[in-house]
């Protein structure tokens, strides 16, 4: 179990978080305009890369918010956290 | 009356070199990428049904070392859905017959698993299966309490515990088997056939030209090729990325661990998916247990240790004579999952390439199956009736294999 830093209540126990998978991904501006493919894309396909990625958090425990981390799928290490809204940090891998 | 044994007396010893070490070539008719129970299933069957020998399959570390070493080792074919009832029901027929086919002891046991129901939900679902299982000449039963407490004895029935059991969908032609021997074996038949087995070999990236792959970069230098499958499970993404593809996947570890050896005490398998763990007993006497995968995407083969606690928890309720095993080693497979919870089997953008991936927590089991399958792919060029339902496009039509339900691990 590892310690989750959240933006708000500070470092906590791994179980009170809930994972919300890949962040950053905007509702279609015009969704009308979407091809049957690119509806695909925006609901079923997300990255999946091995090294740094940056993923939703919730602090399902405690405060109940949203925040967004950059976390690293070899080691899990958490590299960066960072509120939503703000955009993905530069980390070093 | 028998004379007692020490556990493992009867498994057969350990063998000789079963393959050959062979610097790879400069080009091959077909291109296996990942040397797992997949890819080496599929080796064997495309030497065996289709004659096709100039094959290498290529393996990033040692043959069989990835999820192939880290399952749990569970066959079985009750499934909901009429697509993945064909293909697994089709891998269990294999499966009865593979040591033959093989000449190479697996220690297929058949020893029958209980799904067992926890609340009137499950128990609905589980009826449901049964019924369908039955419709798809899959052999399915529905077993009251009672009924659950004689085939396997040591799972608590009682009606006093948080979650008690309601009853249970029972598959008896469902087992286990030595997961290392059935790569060894399968190995063993593909080497012997002429195909090459290319272990410490990393696919690093591929040469493209139009709509084919004709080549492979390696770790041990570029290798032609006529076609390639992909079998890499767990890291199919980081070819695919490599190749501008993408997949709906996404990669957990899911972790499993065993106790220390005890004498035989549970005859069958149980899966719980309510309160979610799995247990058989391995033929030396470690009890096995695994369930769901680790929430967030993760490469590292290991997971976190609350997930343990919390099947330990459901584990020890529900056999109650666990409760002063000894844990000996966890470890976690990376699995990669798919939002249908069904495998990706087939076509890619690129006319020579195949994909076979997604098989999440379930890809054991499938392993001579989909081998047969893949194989007569690559021979004809076109998915085999029992993968053509798992195409990529399906995300795109809607034709989604919702399998959620008897994947019997939370994905």
């Amino acid at each position: 179990m590892q310690l989750i830093t959240c933006p708000w209540c500070g470092p906590r126990e791994e179980v009170e978080f809930h994972y919300g998978g890949q962040a950053h991904l905007a509702y279609p501006d015009d969704p009308a305009a979407l091809s049957d493919e690119e509806w695909a894309h925006f609901v079923f396909f997300r990255d999946n890369p091995k090294g740094p990625f940056a993923e939703r958090w919730s602090h399902a425990a405690g405060c109940r918010r949203w925040f967004n981390a950059v976390r690293d799928t070899r080691t899990y290490e958490f590299l960066d956290v960072y509120p939503m809204g703000q955009s993905a940090p530069e980390v070093a891998s | 009356m028998t004379t007692p044994q020490p556990p493992g007396a009867h498994l057969p010893d350990h063998p000789d070199f079963l393959w050959r070490n062979p610097e790879p070539r400069r080009s091959y008719d077909v291109v296996i990428v990942g040397g797992g129970g997949h890819g080496l299933a599929t080796a064997h069957y495309l030497a065996r049904n289709h004659g096709i020998t100039n094959v290498a399959v290529l393996e990033r570390g040692w043959l069989a070392g990835g999820n192939m070493a880290r399952n749990t080792t569970l066959i079985r074919s009750n499934y909901l859905w009429d697509a993945s009832a064909a293909i697994y029901e089709h891998a269990l027929k294999l499966w009865e017959g593979l040591e033959d086919d093989l000449g190479y002891p697996i220690l297929f046991s058949q020893r029958g698993v209980l799904n067992l129901a926890h609340t009137e939900q499950d128990v609905r679902d589980s009826v449901r299966r049964v019924e369908a299982n039955k419709l798809n000449g899959i052999d399915a039963e529905w077993l009251s309490p009672d009924e659950v407490a004689k085939v396997c004895p040591i799972v608590n029935v009682s009606g006093d515990i948080r979650y008690p059991v309601l009853g249970a969908t029972y598959q008896p032609r469902a087992g286990i088997a030595k997961h290392d021997y059935v790569a060894w074996g399968f190995a063993r038949r593909a080497d012997e056939a002429g195909i090459d087995l290319i272990q410490d070999c990393e696919v690093t990236g591929f040469t493209v030209d139009g709509d084919r792959v004709t080549g492979l970069r390696t770790s041990r230098g570029d290798i032609g090729c006529g076609t390639v499958a992909l079998c890499a499970a767990g890291h199919t993404s980081v070819l695919l990325d490599q190749l501008g593809v993408r997949a709906p996947l996404q990669s957990h570890p899911l972790q499993a661990l065993v106790s220390e050896l005890l004498e035989p005490v549970h005859p069958t398998i149980v899966m719980s998916n309510a309160v979610h763990v799995y247990v058989s007993q391995a033929h030396k006497g470690e009890l096995v247990m695994g369930a769901g995968v680790d929430s967030y995407n993760g490469y590292g083969q290991r997971g976190a240790f609350h997930i343990i606690e919390r099947q330990m928890a459901a584990a020890v309720e529900l056999f109650p004579v666990f409760a002063r095993a000894h844990l000996l080693r966890t470890w976690a497979g990376i699995v990669d999952v798919t939002p249908d919870a069904s495998p990706i089997v087939g076509r890619t953008p690129y006319d020579n390439v195949y994909l076979n991936c997604g098989w999440g927590t379930g890809g054991f089991k499938a392993t001579p199956g989909l081998g047969w399958c893949l194989a007569d792919t690559i021979a004809n060029g076109e998915p085999h009736p029992y993968v053509e339902p798992f195409g990529l496009d399906r995300f795109v039509t809607g034709a989604l294999v919702d399998e959620h339900g008897a994947a019997a691990v939370a994905h």
